[in-house]
């Protein structure tokens, strides 16, 4: 018997060394390819190998797949796949009543309850009687399903993961070839390996269709918009949003970057394009990374550095300089849990007021900030042309929520992307190069790239005269820089789209959020909208300078709940920036995203009439 | 032996001429400064090199030393304490045809910019670092600095600094750099004679100078520079020829074990054939970092090239990557790899 489903919550949970994340993506892919709308949340320890067994070493991947539109990894599993006891504990809360449990029984021998000091295994005691257990002796009869490959009882143990996704694949009615191709390419030089994972995964499908303890599910395709997809995560978003402004300009790209959890996989992937001439420089630290993308910028290619937010405190400095000497750059904010090492690998959006204001002195630059892992694409885009054409720093911040989770994405065309118009400074002999002169509508420089004949000029830290750019400490002209440069950056709401609002443009209540938020928002405030409530969103994706109708667009409504994932950064710069209105707000700062029931529960507060 | 010897192109009378290199800002170095010696020696070398004008990037971090873009004609980035040295490697890297040189410090380089000045030269990334030394803060007005001397009073040490100085060229030879370099800013001639070789070598090249600060520390370098006593402790090293010194060139260094020793030919069957010969481009850098060590007065301080072996630089690596790379690039454009993987269709 087959039920179907309209949407479902699967989450794989084990030991870091596992291969959940691995399983879980597997999962995804072949979910995908059927046509289901989808999102991931992929939660793990910064530890690489924490002991096995214990709390700190457990690693899971969640995925919610539906025939109608998602948009976030939901928050209560119906599936759970628990490898040992730790996995077990930590997401039993976030287990929906009556869910069901596939749990390796294996994993649950003496030792590994020893580690988390439970007396009792749950998966014999009437720990979970409210929930669908399926005791599955995985690590045994993975082991007995490729006992005549020869191989030793490590790398047997290691193909436990691909029996488990074979029981999913069972229970929710997957195709199975995408990971069997999968497979083959992987260990396509290690062909025993390759066969003992396919031999795992099919003995994994084949005890669930044997044991049939429930009955099996689908979920069918989603009704999405027509046309081309794939998945993509946020990471990967950036690192292409970049390559497609490198075509487009034809300017190279030039990526100066330290390795620092959650951002490094943007210079992993940008280092594989060499080819398209992108420079990746792993520089000896955050200030030297930043530093050699302002170098690059200065000598004409398209300078991008990347961070988290302990990286982008080091950044700071140097992100005066580029202030000061007007030249493009791109920084990247993969926001991570805080203050100082924090929550490395967990989601936050606390590093707001950071990229607004954490410089020295008055340094306004642009700060944008993607909301969902695809459009991470567009934003890397934006950010390379508002950077070029304003010649000004700009800020992206994603977050490491939008980093590693991976949704379904329409593939657009780089083709249909926007212009980017390049300032560049040509040589004229009737007009000398000042290199402070400016557009007179942008308030934008013009580029001189070292090497040009006749622009030869001298650039720096310290104040320049307005205009010839020598250095000049006069009080007033240093006043004057201070506006030019304030009002450059103001500007820019000219030239970027002005805020939208989901639901009416007038009405009670006005939810506003920004960044990697978006998805939890859309769907509790849709589900709110559904039920009749009087109740919009306005999600902000630029946030300095912010849109030119911000202010019209708040005083549309009676209230305004600003939700953020921080203690309130967005509502005070809000509140800094339009006085008149008032601002309630919800906020959460636990490493983890929202959860549509949680916001559900909060907004319906200011909705009470 | 000389095959191996560094080359660079002096193209007899060029087009420009020193003054083509002297911007219109007016320079604002203390009377007497050192410095000025070192602007004039470097508009001297740049018309002699087959260079042109705008290729020249001067990038420059913070300290008197930091200024000196201002006053080249040329292209020049004055940037941030220390970090000079990283954004001279984004110039090089986004176009590797530039001629990039970055001016700096005692403290610059070797204090708050340490990390990147040794990274800079392990990579041996193609751009000339020139290290004015005169062992203090000048534009803070007079600290100790990672090279002064031990026991220096300053306004930071009343009591006298109880640090232990840098050798930058020990500290260049230690982080595996390539060429060093040691000239003096009494000796115009030489200093630029040393620019044209550091443009000459292909990968990070430092040039020290012994520069002499009148406000705060004049003087530190009196024992190698003055007239009285430079010839006793200067050891002027050229590639090729024995290690000679003294007013009499009646001294010279001699390998005692594994150690140096200041002797005197003629006495004690000392000749010529007892002495040192310097080899710059032994790879090895024991000799090297021996000589860039000593100290007056118990040695002569060496000037000239002390080190410069051919290595392969950061830069052509790259660039030898991304050709390579060409040869078998997986996507030919962005939309290419976009569509690229696992993909499907909604109808």
């Amino acid at each position: 018997m087959v039920q179907e489903l309209e949407k479902v919550v699967v989450k794989f949970a084990g030991d870091s060394g596992d291969g959940m994340q691995l399983t879980g993506s597997q999962f995804t892919n072949t979910s995908a390819l059927m046509g289901n709308d989808l999102s991931t949340f992929p939660d793990f320890p910064a530890e690489i190998r924490a002991p096995a067994g214990t709390y700190a070493g457990v690693s899971g991947f969640q995925v919610q797949i539906g025939n109608t539109e998602i948009n976030t990894p939901g928050d209560e599993v119906d599936v759970l796949v628990a490898m040992n006891p730790a996995a077990l504990k930590v997401n039993l809360h976030s287990l929906k009543k009556g869910g069901i449990i596939i749990a390796d029984s294996d994993g649950f021998d003496p030792k590994n309850l020893n580690k988390i000091n439970l007396s009792s295994n749950p998966i014999e005691d009437d720990t979970l009687s409210e929930y669908k257990l399926i005791k599955a002796p995985i690590t045994s009869l993975t082991k007995k399903s490729i006992e005549g490959l020869g191989l030793d009882t490590k790398s047997q143990a290691r193909c436990k993961n691909m029996f488990s996704l074979g029981v999913m694949y069972w229970l929710f009615n997957r195709n199975i070839d995408s990971t069997v191709a999968f497979i083959d390419q992987k260990f396509k030089k290690d062909l025993q390996l390759g066969d003992a994972n396919k031999k795992a995964l099919f003995a994994g499908y084949h005890f669930g269709e044997t044991i049939e303890a429930t009955p099996s599910y689908t979920v069918k395709p989603a009704k999405i918009a027509a046309g081309k997809y794939r998945q993509i995560t946020g990471n990967t978003a950036l690192a292409w949003g970049l390559l497609a402004a490198s075509e487009k300009t034809a300017k190279h790209l030039f990526f100066g970057s330290y390795p620092i959890t959650p951002a490094s996989d943007i210079l992993h992937e940008l280092s594989k394009y060499k080819y398209w001439d992108v420079k990746t420089f792993q520089a000896e630290d955050e200030i030297a990374a930043i530093c050699s993308a302002i170098g690059a910028s200065y000598a004409g290619d398209i300078g991008v550095t990347c961070t988290a937010g302990p990286g982008l405190s080091l950044k700071a400095e140097a992100m005066g300089l580029a202030i000061m000497t007007e030249l493009p750059l791109v920084i990247i904010d993969v926001q991570r849990g805080g203050p100082s090492t924090g929550l490395p690998t967990k989601t936050e959006q606390a590093d707001l007021l950071q990229a607004l204001y954490g410089r020295h002195a008055e340094s306004p630059l642009i700060v944008i900030a993607p909301n969902t892992a695809s459009n991470c694409f567009d934003f890397a885009y934006m950010a390379v042309k508002l950077s070029i054409e304003h010649m000004t720093p700009v800020i992206i911040l994603s977050d490491a929520y939008l980093a590693n989770g991976s949704e379904p994405w329409k593939i657009p065309s780089v083709n249909n992307l926007p212009a980017i118009q390049i300032p560049i400074a040509k040589f004229d002999a009737e007009n000398k190069y000042f290199p402070y002169e400016r557009n007179v509508e942008k308030l934008s420089r013009y580029w001189a790239v070292p090497g040009t004949k006749g622009l030869e000029h001298r650039i720096g830290g310290l104040e320049k005269e307005d205009k010839t750019g020598s250095v000049s400490y006069d009080p007033v002209n240093h006043e004057k820089m201070i506006h030019i440069r304030a009002e450059k950056v103001a500007r820019v709401a000219q030239y970027i789209p002005e805020q939208t609002v989901i639901g009416k443009e007038k009405s009670e209540l006005l939810v506003v959020g920004w960044g990697g938020t978006y998805g939890a928002l859309l769907t509790a405030v849709k589900e709110l909208q559904l039920e009749n409530e009087s109740i919009s969103l306005a999600h902000f994706n630029y946030l300095n300078p912010l849109p030119k109708n911000t202010a019209e667009v708040l005083g549309n409504f009676k209230k305004i709940l600003v939700c953020e994932l921080n203690t309130g950064q967005f509502a005070h710069y809000l509140r800094a920036s339009f006085p008149q209105f008032k601002y309630e707000q919800y906020n959460k700062i636990q490493g983890l995203p929202f959860g549509v029931r949680e916001l559900k529960e909060q907004i319906k507060k200011y909705l009470i009439k | 032996m000389m095959a191996e010897a560094e080359t660079i192109n002096i193209k007899a009378p060029v087009k420009l001429t020193k003054k083509d290199f002297t911007s219109d800002q007016v320079v604002r170095w203390c009377p007497g400064c050192g410095d000025y010696a070192i602007l004039a020696a470097m508009q001297t070398a740049l018309p002699m090199l087959d260079i042109p004008r705008e290729n020249h990037v001067f990038v420059s971090g913070i300290g008197c030393a930091a200024r000196f873009p201002y006053y080249m004609e040329t292209y020049g980035f004055h940037t941030l304490h220390g970090r000079a040295p990283s954004i001279a490697t984004g110039v090089k890297l986004a176009n590797p045809h530039l001629t990039v040189w970055e001016m700096t410090g005692d403290g610059d380089s070797l204090s708050i910019g340490g990390n990147h000045f040794i990274h800079t030269l392990r990579r041996n990334i193609d751009i000339n670092i020139i290290l004015f030394n005169n062992e203090i803060y000048g534009l803070t007005k007079g600290q100790y600095s990672p090279t002064s001397k031990k026991g220096l009073v300053t306004k930071s040490t009343p009591y006298g600094s109880v640090e232990t100085p840098f050798s930058p060229g020990e500290l260049v030879i230690g982080a595996l750099g390539s060429f060093f370099a040691r000239t003096i800013d009494t000796n115009p001639k030489h200093m630029a004679d040393t620019f044209i070789k550091s443009v000459g070598h292909k990968g990070t090249s430092v040039v020290e100078i012994l520069q002499n600060c009148v406000i705060f520390n004049d003087g530190t370098h009196d024992l190698i520079t003055s007239k009285d006593t430079k010839d006793d402790y200067q050891l002027l090293l050229e590639h090729g020829k024995p290690m000679i010194f003294g007013k009499e060139k009646n001294k010279g260094i001699k390998l005692n074990g594994l150690k140096l020793e200041v002797v005197k030919l003629g006495e004690n069957g000392i000749t010529e054939k007892d002495l040192l010969v310097h080899d710059a481009y032994e790879a090895d850098p024991t000799l090297h970092s021996m000589l860039a060590r000593m100290q007056a007065p118990a040695f002569p301080v060496a000037i000239g090239v002390i080190r410069a072996v051919k290595q392969p630089t950061y830069n052509d690596l790259v660039f030898e990557q991304i050709e390579n790379s060409k040869q078998k690039q997986k996507f030919k454009t962005v939309n290419d790899l976009l569509n690229s993987g696992e993909t499907w269709i909604v109808e």
